[in-house]
């Protein structure tokens, strides 16, 4: 199943790439024909596009993606080697911080219901989930760099870490949340939980015996994918604090029409998001006893 | 511990409500109630007329908010349940008084394994370790029947079927040797054949430990075999309360009337449609001031609609909220001496 959908959206972006104007050779001046005939050649683009195509399909499959035609003698996969550890390092430590607040303000928000406690961390998701990370990433900056200066604003150090993973966890976190405490509500209304409250458990034991693994399941899901686009890079919050990560090597890979970077990072991002779409269900199994014996 | 003459549950004038958009429902509203130890009590009634109610306030499981237990007095075996902490409820819920849900297929942990369900209440109560709860759940499980006990304890509730889940829930119920067992409905989701093979269960182990029980049930059906006495209730009140033979040979209710003659019965009367009670039960949130059932009543007049009706005593152990319980009970005697003529 990976396979052929990783294959399609190679394809579609191969597409994309091709009809959208534009080429990687072509600066601000038309170059002599004779020019723009040459290079044509050298990169294979005078034959006809299926054969193209057919070699293009060719290389990827056996996981060669050629040489980045922007910065010449650098190898797509080195290239992608080089800066995938940025966007991982910050997409993690975002991932568990994300993990970690969310979970825990969810369960709490929902024991407490309409608490000052639920209502201020309901808000705080609202907010966090309609604050763009373009907007958030300045605000920090601006706030603990320029007038507190507490943290550097943009330097890979550790202090340096900090505003890029929060602005980029703020998002994950609140919607976690929100789906934790949506969850355990669910969960803890359920009959199950009146058995074990009428056995003579104590709240603590019920809550985290019998109640967080079923309303954790929700959060499951929507993690997978999550994981996956924390550790490809977030374009803007890259962009921001000026991180060397994949998003920013995507993007401008794409502005400069090189179609070999472009495909090799788009192959790369598709197969770790269905790698962890993978990992999802095989932690379903883990969790929820129904899935794992049928 | 204060004397209890042998009373094992006293519930008097019970009022549990709840705080809802719609309004105060008063979801029980003055129930009283006497259980003495080793008998068996049936609380039959309609859907909604406060049966769970009643029983989960008796161990304080209401949820609060929205519920509250707003007035009357819980005494279980001397202790009463209403000043006792929330710790020391929780010593009593699972050891001295046990219940069992109505649905078997949501009352399970789908999570964890029988055996760690079972194990978790003998650790707690009765100070069991691990390998002595192991071999305590897995002689329970065999004493409800369960065939190939050794291998089953390792599943998990969704292997199991309805009736093999309502058994592990007994057993469940029954680990710590309750003085008390609620049953809430422990047969209305399972099959026919599978309910009696459940109350028989429920009568012979109840028969060899000595538990006291309250059936709670909406099939008079259901109770007859099983109960020394029963309560009737509706809309949040007791209607009518008598020994199980005497509420069924001369009941003193209209209300209690109409749930006997919608019991199936296999003797006669074969292939008529069964009788229902008219109408539907009444909005506990919005009742009129007078009678709650005189909507649905055939003999129903101005007094019913306009005043409360009294709560009448036929004999000692025999009550019936209606204005005309004596004329109901002389009718009901009247049935009973020309069927035995
Ligand atoms: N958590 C709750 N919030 C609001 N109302 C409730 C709640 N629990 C019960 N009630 C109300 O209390 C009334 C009595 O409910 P109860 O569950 O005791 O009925 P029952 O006799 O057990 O019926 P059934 O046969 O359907 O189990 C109902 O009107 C119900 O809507
Ligand atoms: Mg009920």
């Amino acid at each position: 199943m990976i396979i052929p959908m990783a294959l399609l959206v190679i394809t579609l972006t191969w597409a994309l790439v091709r009809i959208a104007p534009g080429n990687f050779y072509t600066q601000e001046k038309k170059l002599p024909p004779a020019v723009e005939e040459n290079i044509k050649k050298k990169y294979g683009l005078d034959k006809p596009w299926y054969q193209q195509y057919g070699i293009m399909m060719w290389n990827v499959v056996r996981g060669d993606f050629g040489s980045s035609l922007k910065y010449e003698g650098q190898t797509v996969n080195e290239i992608i080697w080089r800066h995938f550890p940025y966007s991982a390092t910050i997409g993690i430590l975002a991932y568990v911080l994300a993990l970690l607040i969310g979970l825990t303000a969810g369960v709490i928000a929902s024991l407490k219901q309409n608490s000052i406690f639920d209502y201020g961390s309901t808000s705080l998701a609202m907010l966090g989930l309609s604050v763009p990370n373009f907007v958030l990433g300045p605000l920090l900056v601006l706030v603990f760099s320029f007038w507190l200066y507490w943290l550097p604003p943009a330097r890979w150090s550790l202090a340096g870490l900090v505003l890029p993973v929060v602005t980029l966890a703020a998002i994950y976190a609140a919607y976690i949340a929100r789906l934790t405490r949506a969850g355990m509500l669910e969960v803890m209304r359920s009959d199950y939980i009146r058995t074990a409250r009428a056995k003579g458990l104590d709240e603590k034991t019920v809550l985290l015996r019998h109640g967080l693994r079923g309303g954790i399941i929700p959060v499951v899901s929507f993690t997978g994918p999550a994981l996956a686009a924390l550790l490809a890079g977030t374009v803007v919050v890259e962009k921001v604090f000026a991180i060397p990560g994949l998003g920013n090597i995507f993007i401008q890979s794409v502005l400069n029409r090189d179609e070999p970077l472009v495909l090799g990072i788009v192959a790369f991002l598709s197969i770790l998001i269905m790698v962890f779409n993978l990992l999802v269900d095989i932690s379903y199994g883990f969790l929820d006893p129904r899935i794992r014996y049928e | 511990m204060s004397e209890t003459n042998g009373t094992i549950l006293s519930v008097n004038g019970l009022k549990t409500y709840f705080q809802t958009e719609d309004g105060v429902v008063k979801a029980v509203d003055g129930i009283t109630f006497e259980l003495k130890k080793g008998e068996t009590l049936g609380i039959v009634g309609e859907s909604g007329s406060g049966k769970s109610v009643t029983n989960l306030s008796v161990m304080r499981l209401i949820p609060e908010p929205p519920g509250k237990i707003v007035a009357g007095d819980i005494v279980f075996s001397g202790i009463d349940v209403r000043a006792l902490s929330i710790d020391e409820v929780r010593k009593i819920r699972g050891k001295r008084i046990a219940m069992i849900f109505q649905d078997p297929m949501t009352s399970l942990n789908p999570f964890l394994k029988i055996s760690t369900q079972l194990m978790e209440v003998t650790r707690l109560h009765l100070g069991h370790t691990k390998d002595e709860a192991y071999a305590h759940a897995l002689k329970m499980l065999k004493l409800v029947g369960i065939p190939d006990a050794g291998t089953r304890l390792d599943e998990y509730p969704h292997q199991f079927s309805g009736g093999m889940r309502q058994r592990v829930m007994i057993a469940m119920a029954l680990s710590c040797d309750p003085e008390l067992l609620i049953a809430d409905e422990p047969t209305t989701a399972l099959d026919v054949t599978i309910q009696a093979q459940i109350l028989e269960l429920i009568k012979d182990l109840k028969a060899r430990m000595g538990t006291s029980v309250i059936l709670i049930t909406h099939d008079l059906g259901v109770v007859a075999g099983m109960t020394d006495k029963i309560i009737v209730m509706y809309a949040g009140k007791v209607f009518e309360q008598a020994s199980t033979k005497e509420l069924f040979a001369t009941p003193a209710n209209p209300y209690t009337k109409g749930l006997l003659k919608s019991v199936p019965d296999p003797a006669h009367e074969q292939g008529k449609e069964l009788y229902q009670i008219p109408g539907l039960p009444p909005d506990v949130a919005h009742l009129p001031p007078g009678c709650p059932f005189a909507e649905r009543c055939d003999r129903a007049t101005d007094l019913c609609r306009q005043q409360y009706p009294p709560f009448v005593e036929i004999n000692a152990d025999h009550h019936s909220l209606c204005h005309f319980a004596r004329e109901v009970y002389a009718e009901s005697v009247a049935e009973q001496n020309k069927q035995e003529l």
